[in-house]
């Protein structure tokens, strides 16, 4: 009896899945009995909610990748050689003093993010480049990259710090200087392990809300500048959802259209993630 | 690469060695250097707006008069029911892996699930709550759809804790315990459970924390960003500290850009009271744990 409840507990993780997957498939399937699928995937314009509509996911899709580039741009780089320094560098004590900040960073809520974006970062951004609007793509991203930093270094010390000692001894025994020995070594040997924490990262970026909904705008259009505001998919679902559109009509099943499409991106990303590290992995004895 | 060590290479690898490694300390202190930016913006912009009045007023049209009554009282009301929900779930299943299930195919399959699902953005639980909860269950906007949609959201942090807590009791405890004649449950029950207690709870309090910090799913099942009154029963609608921050900056006047400010602050405080309590257990289970 108690074990049947307990596993009924464990199921429920199941059922959370198939839930997600059940409401999103059938929301998105009444959208596209409406919306053609080719128009959904090509058209180069997004207006749902204004009189002449147009169901083309594009210009969202261009504004989450635009701001995810430019947060990996930041991320990767700092994630990766602030990991090398706490892995390879930092001596114990500096390595104890600097995790807290990097956990605490780690811990603040994305809300508290977004209110620095557009609060602090934004008002920057405008004084050197005057012509940069309020709401912009620049300083979510900014901001998104520093968010990302913990994660990506802490996933990618662990990968380094599980990198046998006797590989880098063996390094330092030919010659090579500390730098040598992080960058040829540690890194090549912990590869998969770091990877793996670039792809969550990605996947992060992309399913990341409040800061753009906050600070990227609310115009869904396709623009490579990042100094204009944009919308990503996530920052519509909020607009969508603050807004008085009447739940079961059109234009309010887009949400589910655009939540399967954000689902999917991340699932893809979550599993290959997973698959580099189970496939490539060195097991070293 | 075949080139002749000659003392003018060596000096050079080791400057570019020195330079490297005052690159990556800089690098590691990109991200704290933001973070003290970033606080002291906060305090800077927040300190003035705090006070009393600001904890025990409703939400205004007028910033001078707006306080975070309504949207403090519903996080506290978020937070304890989630608790409810999501502990007795979330430490049942871990109890279920980690001590019954064998393993098979299908506990893989459970455990690479939950692992999918941390990874699911928190705003896909928004729009599960929202058909789930709020239409199909017809709960409406109500404290009960936030809270059940935040339990679904923070379970597989609690369970992927609680397993962990649980696969560090030593199987001599429960060993011994058989010995003695115990049943299962008796042994997970009286050695265990307790064992993994404060293990157990110290997750938790990690997950709520992350719960109380969210703000899309709420907005997604469309927790209200006005609320002028305190919730009476699991039914009324409610708002929180997140989207009363969120509400605050997303308007032009600069005096409500201080509220939300002064808001962040009482919810980091909340949050570093929380993480507190998790590390004081922390230490204490690392104390005790002789074995």
């Amino acid at each position: 009896m108690i074990r049947s409840f307990l596993a009924v507990c464990a199921f429920l993780s199941i059922f959370t899945t198939l839930g997600i997957v059940a409401v999103l498939v059938f929301e998105t399937w009444g959208f596209f009995q409406e919306v053609s699928i080719l128009e959904y995937f090509t058209s180069a314009e997004w207006t749902p909610l204004f009189s002449e509509k147009h169901f083309g996911i594009l210009p969202l899709l261009a504004g989450t990748l635009e701001v995810t580039a430019g947060a990996m741009f930041l991320a990767l780089p700092i994630g990766l050689t602030s990991a090398i320094y706490l892995s390879e560098y930092a001596p114990d004590g500096a390595r104890r003093a600097i995790k807290p900040f990097l956990e605490v960073l780690a811990g603040i809520p994305t809300v508290v993010y977004g209110y620095f974006a557009l609060l602090f970062i934004s008002p920057i951004l405008r004084a050197i480049f005057p012509d940069t609007s309020v709401f912009n793509a620049a300083s979510a991203s900014i901001v998104m990259g520093i968010m990302i930093v913990p994660m990506v270094s802490s996933l990618s010390e662990d990968a380094m710090t599980a990198v046998p000692r006797s590989l880098r001894e063996a390094s330092y025994a030919l010659g090579a200087t500390k730098m040598e020995v992080s960058l040829r070594v540690v890194v090549p040997s912990a590869l998969s392990g770091i990877i793996a924490a670039f792809i969550l990262a990605i996947s992060r970026a992309i399913g990341e809300t409040m800061i753009v909904a906050i600070a990227a705008g609310q115009q869904p259009r396709l623009t490579l500048n990042p100094l204009e505001a944009i919308q990503t998919m996530t920052a519509y679902i909020v607009q969508v959802s603050l807004g008085d559109t009447p739940t079961g009509t059109l234009e309010f099943r887009t949400i589910f259209a655009v939540g399967m499409t954000l689902f999917v991106m991340t699932l893809v990303l979550n599993i290959i993630s997973q698959l580099v590290l189970r496939r490539f992995r060195e097991a070293y004895r | 690469m075949l080139q002749t060590p000659t003392p003018q290479r060596l000096r050079a690898r080791k400057a570019r060695g020195r330079l490297f490694e005052i690159v990556s300390l800089l690098a590691t202190f990109v991200a704290i250097v933001v973070l003290l930016l970033l606080l002291a913006d906060i305090f800077n912009r927040g300190l003035g707006a705090l006070s009393w009045d600001f904890l025990n007023s409703f939400p205004s049209r007028f910033p001078e008069q707006a306080g975070i009554k309504s949207a403090l009282w519903g996080s506290i009301w978020l937070l304890a029911l989630t608790a409810v929900f999501s502990f007795p779930i979330g430490v049942s299943a871990a109890i279920y892996l980690n001590e019954f299930a064998s393993r098979g195919r299908l506990t893989t399959i459970i455990q690479t699930n939950i692992s999918n699902l941390a990874g699911v953005p928190s705003i896909i639980y928004g729009l599960l709550g929202l058909e789930l909860f709020v239409r199909t269950l017809q709960l409406e906007r109500s404290l009960i759809a936030g809270a059940l949609t935040m339990s679904l959201l923070v379970l597989p942090i609690i369970i992927v804790a609680a397993q962990e807590a649980l696969r560090a009791v030593p199987d001599s405890i429960r060993e011994g315990s058989y010995a003695l004649g115990a049943t299962k449950v008796e042994t997970i029950w009286h050695h265990v459970v307790p064992l993994a207690l404060p293990g157990i709870l110290t997750g938790n309090i990690l997950a709520l924390s992350r719960a109380i910090g969210e703000t899309a799913p709420l907005i997604t099942i469309g927790a209200l960003t006005f609320v002028a009154f305190l919730p009476d029963s699991l039914s009324s609608p409610f708002t929180a500290l997140p989207i009363q921050v969120f509400n605050w900056v997303s308007r032009p006047q600069a005096a409500f850009h201080d509220r939300a400010a002064a808001a962040i602050i009482v919810l980091l405080v909340l949050l570093l009271a929380m993480n507190a309590g998790a590390i004081f257990l922390r230490n204490r289970y690392q104390r005790r744990a002789a074995w």
